[in-house]
């Protein structure tokens, strides 16, 4: 597989913006969607759609194969001990509520605690003061090195006899180094402490094992992966699920319901309320079959290193340049970069940018603290996916050169 | 040179530039040449939210006019703020209150900007307003 073929599966990779051919480096944010996704929804859309697992008839019991076969494939690709294990979401953002709500209601009480880490997304922090909010509980932060690295060592220092939960992510999306979660997993679990590990990026980069990694819970979106957006997923163990009470109450998730009191359905039914995007969570199927095409094939996997490492020795070898996030080893870091430049502000490179038809993120990237860590406002970051071409970063560091010139 | 005038002047000159790139060099020198702004007066009260980069604007009002100054941590941005500047200060509060700004359309700036930034621009003229208003009271 060429990277060619790679990319004439994404039409919007053919498309200019103000007049120059579109270089996609937001991938951190959302990826785009190959055809084989965009032809699966529009096929359940003009073809199938019906609400699952509700009426008899023919549309209701395809709509309702083409959802549940998804969660058999999910099971297989991140190795779940069982299907029941698997909880569809609109993303990594509920998935992380639904845990945050009712691992909470269930096992969180006055006086407890909750650890996450310093670099963590907007996403697994908020949900859990939430939580903390309203159980009187404490949010305890497992401090990053200067590095970007998580402060490992002093995890079980931090962890005390009220800590309930830990929730750390696989890889931050600003600074992009793989955490050491089985190691994490490890350390937390000899305390008896339960792990939640934020798979959002981890998912699109790392071979997810979940029996192997041994966490408790691991939460992912289904756009960082190709698939429609609104689609994600929670992965718990079952002997949590089936302690925790429903999030959302309404259709489905019920077995029977009287005004004296409602028994609920079993698992997965019971964290599945209402109507699902039933037209978008079977879009993960193409989507990881694309995915999985991509890191199977080596001389993809080695023109990505190629244009990693590129980007890696321009960026750091530019004393004007601030990187944040520094692997101890290469294969430690994902093809993200979160920047800042010596006296000229993120939003002005970003704005410039965009004119040379490069889409970056800049700002604070949903990670204040982070932000607040490195005493900076925010960074820009160009995050690659495997149809970036090793023409496009060189075209970044051209333009970032350029960008830089015109600001200073 | 009445506001009309001035925001024609304004509108022409920025329709000499082609190309976006050509624009922001503009209103990067623009911003360069702003005055200088005080530290002590960037406060939490002055500063516009809305804008992912930080702006503060303040203004005086002398013999009837309001006269604007601001700053901001992102050059373009500084740059929108000085060609505002440029337009709306020293003219009576009445003038401004009753002006629709819609000059800011027409050299397409507001489409031209990110969201966040367009979201920016659009609380610089809030606050302009604002000014306007109160002083004219």
């Amino acid at each position: 597989m060429k990277i060619q073929d790679i990319r004439s599966q994404f039409p919007i990779l053919a498309d200019t913006v103000y007049g120059k051919p579109l270089v996609y480096l937001d991938n951190a944010a959302t990826a785009q969607r190959p055809q084989s996704v965009v032809d699966k929804e529009a096929e359940l859309s003009l073809h199938t759609n019906a609400n699952i697992h509700r009426a008899v008839h023919s549309l209701a019991v395809r709509a309702t194969e083409e959802y549940e076969a998804t969660r058999d494939f999910i099971r297989d690709f991140i190795h779940a001990g069982s299907r029941e294990e698997i909880i569809f979401t609109s993303g990594t953002t509920a998935s992380i509520n639904l845990v945050a709500f009712s691992f909470g209601e269930a096992f969180i009480h006055e006086g407890d605690e909750v650890i996450v880490s310093a670099a963590e997304h907007h996403s697994n922090i908020v949900p859990w003061q939430m939580m903390c909010g309203r159980k009187k509980a404490f949010l305890k932060v497992l401090d990053i090195d200067g590095n970007g690295g998580l402060d490992i060592d002093s995890l079980g220092k931090l962890i005390s006899q009220r800590t309930r939960i830990v929730a750390i992510s696989h890889i931050s999306n600003v600074l992009g180094l793989v955490n050491p979660v089985k190691e994490i997993v490890r350390i937390c679990h000899e305390k008896g402490v339960p792990v939640l590990i934020d798979g959002a990026q981890g998912i699109v980069h790392e071979n997810v094992d979940v029996q192997d990694l041994d966490c408790d819970f691991y939460a992912f979106s289904g756009h960082k992966i190709y698939a429609a957006t609104g689609t994600g997923v929670l992965y718990g163990k079952r002997k949590w699920l089936d302690a925790m009470p429903p999030f959302l109450g309404g259709g489905e998730m019920i077995e029977t319901v009287r005004f004296s009191g409602t028994t609920y359905a079993p698992l997965p039914e019971k964290f599945e309320a209402g109507t699902q995007h039933v037209n978008g969570i079977p879009t993960l199927r193409p989507a990881i079959v694309f995915l999985q095409s991509c890191a199977q094939v080596p001389e993809v996997l080695d023109y990505q290193r190629k244009i990693k490492e590129y980007v890696y020795e321009s960026l750091t070898s530019d004393p004007r340049v601030t990187l944040y996030g520094v692997p101890r080893r290469t294969e430690d870091k994902i093809p993200l970069f979160s920047f800042t430049v010596k006296g000229v502000h993120h939003e002005d490179l970003a704005l410039i940018m965009d004119k040379m038809g490069i889409a970056l993120r800049s700002g604070q990237m949903c990670a204040e603290p982070l932000m607040d860590c490195y005493g900076v406002t925010g960074m820009l970051r160009a995050s690659f996916a495997p149809y970036n071409t090793m023409e496009e970063a060189e075209y970044f560091v051209e333009c970032l050169g350029k960008a830089i010139a015109m600001l200073t | 040179m009445t506001l009309a005038e001035k925001k024609q002047e304004v509108i022409e000159e920025f329709s000499m530039y082609d190309e976006w790139l050509d624009k922001y060099e503009y209103l990067i020198e623009l911003g360069k040449a702003l005055d200088t702004y005080p530290e002590t007066d960037k406060t939490e009260e002055r500063l516009i939210k809305g804008c992912q980069s930080r702006v503060w604007l303040d203004y005086t009002l002398k013999d009837g006019r309001l006269f604007f100054t601001a700053d901001s941590d992102a050059i373009i941005t500084k740059g929108i703020i000085s060609l505002l500047i440029s337009v709306y200060s020293g003219r009576t509060p009445e003038e401004i209150a009753q002006d629709d700004f819609s000059f800011i359309d027409e050299i397409g700036l507001k489409e031209n900007l990110s969201p966040t930034r367009a979201n920016g621009l659009v609380s610089m003229v809030a606050t302009i307003r604002r000014a306007a208003q109160e002083a004219s009271l």
